[in-house]
């Protein structure tokens, strides 16, 4: 049978290439996070986690905690303030993993796996539109603090310094999440899944409460989450504008996260039908 | 940049393609080749492995056994060269509920490589040839079934891939749509497209396919022309509508003991259907059926449709087994 004229142009003439550049790969996962993005806008109340939460948040455990655990309010907000920072924006990241497998679901993946785009973009595009999402958490949480009296200590440039520190983090742990939204079978089953991981995580450390006031086996637990180690780091951060080796720890955690789940992710995401 | 040194070969060429689901093989052993240029059928009832088949080619599955190329280059070690090759129109349509038409035509464009103004030029030709302008703004939430398959086939179409898969494209459509769809599928083949197609209706087989697979159980029981399918069979058929429902039975036995053949089975349960060697011998039921007191409100003798032909070669009708009975009956 002969050939037809679009075949012939597409065999000979198409700049056919064996696999994506990393520029392409850059290309594809900029419009998946174009895409993810374009879809917020539509249906705003997706980033309702993001938007009422810490304004929720911020003030319900702050008014509640302050007086028991500081004496007063004002005496706890630099104390509680870097620790909501940090529980609000890393729960956040759950949602990476629940929308992910929404979407997964709804059949435009089909047509994404069937593009000569790169395999990671997909997945690359959603995470990296997520750290908006981190970033109106984290601003949220400091305008609220400063609304209630919050005054960092570090300045302007260490509290945004921190506030990088907290996005990455989230970022990171966000392919742990990503990673059970891909191999899990519905969006509510990754929800309770993270939930479990999280809540422990994020509660049994020094985020709202000092460690001193807790049972021995709790503060052990406490001093090796690494949550609490972002916490003190964003603490020193914020409140005295220093550095210290709570940062580093908080960095090579974010960044043996990622080694570990941003391969795994993909290659479940792959097999995945 | 890669030149394709086995110039010209097949579109689709697949040997032995095996898919595993636990213990069940969904795919089992299928052989396919599908010329460029032309509209290949596969046809097949539900879960006979059509999909999974369409999902190995199109590189969305990795094949259990078996190999499968597209125009020369392997599904799997060249996944990323086959996808430049292919465009691919699910059962479920694949484009983004939440974003409107023209957005997911961009954004599929800008993945394909267009650049920003070409995109939105691509995406409003694809709109205005598919009838979508004026829904082009609003949200694919609110498409109708038929508009969204058009926007998905639209959407498959933006670098006019010389190989297009459609997978069930007319599933769940309404008559008018239907036909509207086998159009624009026409159209394609027109304009120089390779278009290989599931379906599990018959007619439409019949209506846009050169060739046709049958799939059953995960292989393929018979390939060729439609043509040449429906002559594999080679008899007519006797196609009686009763004036009462209730006749049905006794109609069936009255067939069966006249011709030597059991009735096809029929979704009406005033039709009765069956395989004719010889015309003539409608006259023989026909006498039957009057001695009998069986009233008939219609009578035709025809060709066979695909349907019989697809019932007759799964065997979910076991006429075949009943075959040597006609001789039997012919001898009388």
């Amino acid at each position: 049978m002969s050939i037809s004229r679009l075949e012939r142009q597409a065999l000979e003439s198409r700049a056919i290439s064996r696999r994506p550049s990393f520029g392409q790969t850059l290309h594809h996962t900029l419009m998946m996070a174009y895409r993810t993005l374009l879809r917020v806008r539509r249906t705003p109340e997706q980033w309702a986690d993001v938007t009422f939460q810490p304004i929720v948040f911020t003030l319900m455990f702050t008014y509640i905690f302050g007086g028991a655990i500081a004496g007063n309010v004002q005496n706890y907000l630099p104390l509680i303030i870097p620790g909501l920072l940090v529980m609000t924006v890393v729960t956040t990241s759950i949602q990476t993993g629940v929308q992910l497998r929404e979407d997964m679901d709804t059949g435009v993946f089909d047509r994404f796996k069937s593009l000569p785009i790169a395999r990671i973009a997909p997945l690359a595009g959603a995470l990296l539109a997520d750290t908006v999402r981190y970033l109106i958490a984290t601003v949220l949480t400091l305008a609220m603090g400063y609304l209630m009296g919050y005054r960092p200590e570090g300045g302007i440039a260490a509290v945004a310094l921190a506030a990088l520190l907290v996005i990455v983090s989230a970022w990171a742990v966000s392919w742990i999440f990503a990673f059970f939204g891909v191999v899990a079978r519905t969006a509510a089953s990754v929800q309770g899944l993270s939930m479990v991981i999280l809540f422990p995580l994020t509660f049994l450390s020094n985020a709202l409460v000092p460690a001193k006031t807790l049972p021995h086996i709790l503060q052990i637990f406490v001093r090796f989450n690494p949550i609490s180690h972002l916490v003190t780091a964003i603490r020193a951060l914020a409140n005295t504008g220093t550095v210290n080796g709570n940062l580093a720890v908080s960095l090579i955690g974010a960044a043996v996260i990622v080694l570990i789940f941003a391969p795994l992710t993909v290659r479940a995401y792959m097999r995945k039908a | 940049m890669q030149r394709d040194e086995q110039f010209p070969s097949p579109a689709v060429q697949a040997r032995g393609l095996v898919k595993i689901w636990g213990t069940e093989r969904t795919v089992d052993g299928v052989d396919l080749t599908v010329p460029a240029g032309s509209i290949y059928g596969v046809l097949g009832p539900n879960g006979a492995g059509k999909t999974t088949t369409i999902r190995m080619l199109a590189t969305l599955l990795r094949p259990d056994g078996g190999t499968a190329e597209i125009y020369g280059h392997d599904v799997v070690s060249e996944a990323h060269v086959v996808r430049q090759l292919i465009g691919l129109t699910g059962q479920y349509a694949s484009v983004d509920d939440r974003l409107t038409g023209r957005e997911n035509l961009v954004i599929f464009g800008r993945l394909l490589g267009l650049g920003s103004s070409e995109a939105k030029k691509r995406a409003d030709e694809l709109l205005e040839s598919f009838d979508l302008t004026e829904a082009a703004a609003r949200s694919v939430k609110k498409f109708s079934g038929g508009m969204r398959r058009r926007l998905d086939l639209a959407a498959s179409l933006i670098a006019q891939p010389p190989l297009i898969f459609l997978d069930e494209p007319t599933t769940g459509l309404d008559p008018r749509t239907r036909a509207q769809m086998w159009d624009t599928i026409r159209h394609l083949v027109e304009t120089g497209s390779t278009v290989l197609l599931t379906t599990q209706y018959l007619d439409e087989a019949d209506a846009l396919a050169d060739r046709v697979a049958v799939i059953d159980h995960g292989r393929v029981v018979a390939e060729g022309t439609v043509d040449a399918l429906k002559a594999s069979i080679g008899i007519t058929s006797l196609n009686i509508t009763l004036r009462q429902a209730s006749d049905h039975r006794a109609a069936e036995r009255i067939v069966y003991d006249t011709l030597g053949l059991a009735a096809v089975e029929t979704r009406e349960s005033q039709r009765v259907v069956a395989p004719l060697a010889d015309a003539e011998r409608a006259t023989d039921v026909l006498v039957a059926l009057r001695r009998a007191g069986i009233a008939i409100a219609e009578l035709t003798v025809q060709k066979p449709t695909l349907d019989e032909v697809f019932l007759t070669i799964t065997g979910q009708v076991p006429t075949a087994e009943q075959a040597p009975a006609v001789e039997e009956v012919g001898s009388r």
